[in-house]
């Protein structure tokens, strides 16, 4: 029963980071980003080159890998998003789903069809609690995910440049008339969420070593699922969504059925959204008559 | 009056591309002019066509974005592939069980439809797109473990695997959990898959000119005014969502009898998104731009074969490009700049 | 990419006269007009009439890469260019398997192009993404293409469609790799190169059986695929029988192939002591790594699908140390057929090759092979613009054949049955210090 729990809070940490990015993303430019996914793999297959081609230390692997989701991240929202800025929403979805078949087929081209076993980049011994064990990853990505929630929460609440991506998340062009550069702002939400899915990539690689074109598709999904449980715009909402979701899996497979458990975690999440229509923490919007 | 004969007009072209489409594909395949690539893919391009159609009630019509309309496809295909398939013995002719079969998968389509309309209606924007979603892998999972098999006694069901169906020997498996359906016979016809183009192109265009479609309009446009005029939000949000769904159940059944299989992975959430594309780029809300993009972005595919690898790399770009081009301002009002002209021509001309 | 860009050139080409003919003539018909625009084939077509004189039906029969096969100038010779249709997943999230197949039958085709200049093969892979519908436009398009044969399709669910469409036109499938039953009931049309699934599950609870390698099984496998539930439940009717006790079943499907420690917790609490694993290698090494890490020694015990986890790239082999697995291939064999393949095939894709690969390896000497045995058998055989329906009942013919047996990297003296399944050895290997050893 713990045992499950742990497993739970493990998987569901995973599925937390990358609802961060996506949540991050959603909350400042409002947009859906299907394509965030198929970053975080791009950003597991840096780290994966740095590490067994290159040979680079862990730290600087997962860097290198920061650093180019960030370039990418940037590239993508300046070629493909910005155009579309005042275009509706659904236009912008369609373009960020060309934007990941896009990204999967480079990397089908680039590190072809062959999967590629992930190297654990946390070698640490796991935690033995009684009879309980939690791996080291477990932990680490748990911890990153706090840190991240914290970082973010004070990001967007203290610095003038949070406070510059919350005005232009509310009312872009009432922030552009206050004199806030609405361009640059979205692209820096894009940079900090695509970095965000870079350290997802090594962390959900490191958990779960198998490292495909498709990679992230799955999980992104789910992710995104997750972002939208705990209320999606909602830094700490998205951390509690996706852990949630990893406790509900685990625990639906345990207990349910292994056969059902996708059904069993989509319904959990669609009996949440009946109850409460905005998600477990997202923000009421009143409508204005 | 005059306004009247316009909407009539624009439905009539829309009844006449595809029965043009008809003739011209029917007559080259008859002169054998056709190559066996495009003659295979003019089954898919109906179903698709019926598919963007029926998406383009929801989305366009209706205002609600739903990302699992291939659920919905689904169960037509499935249930139409049971009813097919338990009536090959006693129902011989082939366009009568196809017909059968069609009916058979829109009914349950639409009441599946129904219950998902209940919960799914009350949400808005993107709570409802991913609960739509949601309820497209929640259909996926289950038809993944359900068997269901026939014999003298009827159909039998299970949850579990093909051997605890207990059917008596003899007795045929028709839906094999994540195997799908195999062996169908493929009954469908390029005639019937036209056919049902044009009855559904007849309902959504009916329903969009009365007055329950201009209820649903005015919903979409504001609920709230909608509201306070007296409309039941609920009922006409529901009718648009049940047709549609519908009408995707006849397109599932009309697919999965032109194959000899079909399985449940094929109507995914990327399945529902290629036809969300479809009615994205035809235009939302217009129903003659969903049927040429359906059926060009069906083809399309397989005429960039020759880039081999780069095929869906391809595919990509040109989706980017498209959107960017069709919804940029800036180019929006360049190509407005052109075809502005001619539209300024045909209103001197009336 | 040269072959690739010479391919795309001359389907171009073949389009561009296939519409030039017009739709008066019949299809095989078009395919002669096609070839006159070949120039390669023209030396070969004179040497078909002296080469029907005496017939050595011996030669035929030789083994598949066996290079001092009968000169063509001999015996009942074959000459020609036969156009092959490949269709497998070359994107998506089979590509793996597509790739492979498509790889190994390359390598295939040039050897048996570079062993006579009389008979020539060319090659044309098209991708179906896994998928029925894709699978039969690509199959389409292979016919515009003028394809004469068809290797695949590589994955179950798109063969079965495309072996509906196959049967109806009358054109010869060889399957490397799409092991499920249906895909060669009621089809006489169709033929597999690898092991049917009632083959590998039955045997497989036949052999955990017999060597009483466990009392105590469980079994976990992918419900969502058509391969998986196939052997799965092939392996359950065995084990019944058998009295073979199965303790814990559990599933994961395609979305859900991350986290295995529900699963493995059940069978670690059912008691049982071998976990057999009717899925491929992928989420395999998933479930090895997280045994591990759960401390759970248990042995493992694979079919086909599970070869290719030792190059699997990044792999720590060390997890897969007692494995246990059939498979009609392993790269690690030190037959000269077999090195000579991996060898290749490492220069060419620097990657070790799956079983995949060798199946696509064997599937164009398979046709070869019997084309020559035809040849010899019936005084030469020019397939120069044969029309698809008459080459499927040669190639029928030949398959049905008791006598026809095909030694290839993965089996040797393999025979068909009639209803289309192949008949060879399966090879039981268990993996000690990172290799495969033979049990």
């Amino acid at each position: 029963m713990l045992n499950y729990l742990i497993n739970g809070i493990s998987l569901g940490s995973v599925y937390a980071i990358i609802a961060l990015g996506y949540t991050m993303v959603y909350g400042i430019a409002k947009m859906l980003n299907f394509a965030h996914g198929d970053v975080i793999m791009i950003g597991g297959y840096v780290a994966y080159c740095a590490t067994s081609y290159l040979g680079w230390p862990v730290l600087f692997c997962v860097l290198a890998s920061v650093v180019v989701c960030i370039v990418l991240g940037i590239v993508i929202e300046r070629l493909a998003y910005k155009p579309l800025r005042n275009a509706s929403s659904l236009a912008v979805l369609i373009t960020a789903i060309g934007v990941s078949y896009f990204l999967q087929n480079i990397a089908l081209i680039i590190w072809t069809s062959n999967p590629k076993s992930f190297p654990n980049m946390v070698t640490l011994p796991p935690l033995v609690i009684g009879g309980l064990q939690i791996s080291s990853v477990a932990l680490v990505t748990i911890a990153a995910c706090i840190v991240i929630m914290i970082a973010l929460t004070l990001f967007t609440g203290k610095t003038k440049m949070g406070k510059a991506m919350r005005a232009v998340s509310e009312d872009k062009d009432a922030a552009r008339l206050m004199g806030i550069n609405v361009d640059a702002t979205i692209s820096l939400t894009f940079a900090i969420g695509s970095g965000l899915a870079a350290i997802a990539g090594v962390l959900l690689c490191s958990a779960y070593p198998t490292l495909m074109p498709t990679t992230g598709a799955m999980p992104g999904i789910k992710a995104f699922t997750a972002a939208v449980f705990g209320g999606i715009g909602s830094i700490p909402g998205a951390m509690l969504g996706g852990i949630l979701l990893g406790i509900i899996e685990i625990f639906g497979k345990a207990y349910i059925s292994t056969q059902l458990s996708d059904a069993i975690v989509f319904s959990v999440l669609i009996l949440i959204l009946l109850v409460k229509p905005t998600g477990l923490m997202g923000k009421k919007v009143n409508e204005k008559v | 009056m005059k306004k009247m004969s316009k909407s009539a007009r624009s439905s009539f072209i829309n009844y006449g591309i595809v029965i043009v489409f008809f003739v011209i594909f029917q007559v080259l395949s008859s002169a054998g002019k056709l190559s066996s690539s495009l003659s295979g893919q003019l089954i898919p391009i109906c179903t698709y066509v019926v598919m963007a159609l029926a998406l383009n009630l929801v989305v366009g019509i209706s205002g609600e974005l739903s990302l699992g309309h291939a659920g919905f496809m689904s169960v037509g295909a499935f249930s139409g592939v049971v009813a097919a398939v338990s009536l090959q013995n006693s129902v011989t002719a082939a366009p009568l069980r196809l017909m059968i079969a069609i009916i058979t998968g829109a009914l349950l389509a639409a009441v599946t439809g129904v219950i998902i309309g209940f919960p799914v209606l009350r949400l808005q924007g993107d709570y409802l797109a991913i609960v739509t979603l949601a309820f497209g892998e929640i259909i996926k999972n289950i038809l993944n473990c359900l068997y269901i098999g026939a014999d003298s006694n009827g159909l039998h069901f299970s949850m579990k695997d093909g051997n605890s169906l207990n059917m008596e020997p003899g007795g045929t498996v028709i839906i094999n959990g994540p195997m799908g359906a195999l062996g169908i016979q493929k009954i469908s016809t390029f005639l019937s898959a036209v056919i049902l183009v044009l009855i559904v192109l007849f309902i959504i265009q009916n329903l969009v000119n009365s007055r329950a479609g201009r209820a649903i309009k005015a919903i979409r446009d504001n609920r709230i005014a909608a509201e306070s005029c007296g409309l039941n939000i609920m009922k006409y949000k529901m009718m648009a969502f049940v047709v549609s769904a519908a009408m995707a159940g006849a397109a599932g059944a009309l697919y999965a009898l032109n194959y000899s299989t079909v399985v449940p992975k094929k109507f995914d959430f990327n399945t529902s998104i290629l036809i969300l594309v479809f009615v994205v780029l035809g235009g939302i809300g217009n129903l003659r731009g969903s049927i040429i993009a359906a059926a060009i972005l069906t083809v399309l595919p397989e005429l960039l074969r020759q880039f081999q690898d780069y095929r869906m790399l391809v595919y990509a770009i040109v989706l980017i490009l498209v959107m960017i081009i069709t919804n940029n301002s800036k180019a929006k009002a360049f190509i407005g700049s052109i075809t502005g002209r001619f539209t300024k021509k045909a209103a001197v001309k009336e | 990419m040269k072959r690739k860009l010479l391919a795309v050139l001359l389907s171009a080409a073949m389009i561009c006269s296939l519409t030039a003919c017009g739709g008066s003539a019949d299809s095989s018909s078009a395919d002669t007009a096609d070839t006159t625009t070949d120039t390669a084939t023209d030396a070969a077509t004179d040497t078909t009439t002296d080469a029907a004189a005496d017939t050595t039906t011996d030669a035929a029969t030789d083994a598949a890469a066996d290079t001092n096969a009968d000169a063509s100038g001999e015996g009942g010779s074959l000459t020609g260019t036969l156009k092959l249709g490949v269709v497998g997943p070359l994107t998506g999230a089979a590509a793996l398997y597509g790739n492979a197949v498509d790889n190994g039958s390359q390598i295939a085709v040039e050897e048996i192009n570079a062993e006579s200049a009389d008979f020539q093969i060319e090659l044309n892979a098209q991708d179906d993404e896994h998928d029925a519908e894709k699978s039969v436009n690509a199959y389409n398009n292979l016919k515009d293409w003028g394809a004469q044969a068809i290797i695949g399709c590589v994955t179950t669910t798109p063969c079965v469609a495309v072996a509906a469409e196959a049967y109806a036109d009358r054109m010869f499938m060889l399957t490397p790799s799409a092991s499920a039953t249906s895909v060669t009931e009621g089809n006489d049309n169709v033929f597999q190169l690898c092991f049917s699934d009632p083959n590998q599950g039955s045997a497989s609870a036949q052999y955990i059986f017999d060597n009483k390698l466990a009392e105590k099984v469980a079994v976990i496998y992918n419900n969502a695929d058509a391969y998986s539930t196939g052997i799965y439940q092939t392996f359950q009717a065995q084990a019944d029988t058998l009295g073979l006790e199965v303790v814990s079943t559990t599933t994961f499907t395609d979305d859900t192939a991350n986290d295995f420690s529900v699963q493995l917790t059940e069978a670690q609490n059912a008691g049982a002591e071998l976990i057999f694993l009717p899925i491929y290698y992928t989420p395999a090494s998933l479930i090895m790594k997280q045994a591990a890490d759960m401390s759970y020694d248990v042995k493992l015990f694979g079919v086909d699908g599970m070869d290719g986890i030792l190059s699997l790239e990044g792999f720590d082999t060390s997890l897969a140390e007692g494995v246990m697995l059939l498979t009609p291939f392993s790269a690690d064999a030190t037959d000269e057929l077999t090195s000579s393949f991996v060898s290749k095939y490492e220069s060419a894709n620097s990657e070790t090759p799956s079983q995949f690969a060798a199946d696509g390896y064997d599937c164009p000497y398979a046709i070869y092979e019997a084309l020559k045995y035809y040849a010899a058998n019936n005084g030469g055989l020019n397939v120069d613009g044969m029309g698809y329906e008459e080459l499927c009942d040669i190639l029928i013919s030949v398959f049905t054949d008791p006598a026809f047996t095909v030694d290839g990297v993965t089996g040797s003296g393999m025979t068909w049955t009639a209803a289309g399944e192949v008949n060879k050895a399966p090879k039981a290997v268990v993996i000690e210090n990172g290799v495969y050893v033979g049990l």
